[in-house]
């Protein structure tokens, strides 16, 4: 499954997520999700995991994913313009 | 017969004050996950049950009806999911998992 795919997923079902996906093994199978939302303001983390689940729900049940690291942080983030390096930072 | 596993995971759930379902048992996990997982618990010096959803695959198909949590491993403390390897790992850094878990374990 491409990267892209997956961050596109989690966007649509997260309101105004910033999302970061990496394929940790290149198999296509094994990610590691970076999720930055005002969605997850209030919520525990394994409420936070959850709607992340929720997103992707259908590619875990089906297998396309195999492996998910979740890290998420409530807040906005602000694509820094000036360091040029994509870097990003949270807003709380 | 999906009655009676689920009837064991709520058994299972509340008997154990710390259960975790991984695949594979803690001496030969199959994951790497669910061997952090068990070596973080481990660690921490407190009595834990395990249970082998690699093993047991109606266990991997009804454990995550019952917790709403579609990934293994699961850590369950009185009788609640905690979270999965990520999360248990994110709690420890905080230092928020030792103190539930002692506190567990002693109840």
């Amino acid at each position: 499954m491409d990267p892209r795919e997956i961050a596109e997923l989690i966007r649509q079902s997260i309101a105004d997520a910033e999302v970061e996906v990496d394929d940790f093994t290149g198999t296509g199978d094994h990610f590691e999700v970076r999720v930055v939302s005002s969605a997850f303001e209030g919520k525990t983390l394994l409420e936070q995991h959850r709607l992340v689940h929720q997103a992707v729900a259908l590619a875990l049940a089906d297998g396309r994913i195999h492996a998910l690291h979740i890290k998420t942080q409530s807040g906005r983030l602000k694509r820094e313009e000036t360091s040029g390096g994509g870097n990003f930072h949270v807003i709380q | 017969m999906e009655d009676d596993v689920i009837q064991q995971i709520k058994s299972d759930m509340e008997t154990h004050k710390i259960l975790i379902y991984m695949k594979g048992t803690p001496d030969a996990p199959q994951c790497g996950f669910s061997a952090a997982t068990v070596q973080l618990v481990s660690s921490l010096g407190v009595p834990f049950e395990t249970r082998d959803v690699i093993a047991c695959p109606e266990l991997r198909e009804q454990v995550p009806e019952v917790t709403q949590w579609p990934t293994f491993p699961q850590v369950i403390v009185n009788g609640k999911l905690v979270g999965g390897c990520d999360i248990v790992h994110e709690m420890h850094e905080r230092g928020e998992l030792e103190p539930l878990l002692k506190a567990a374990a002693a109840s």
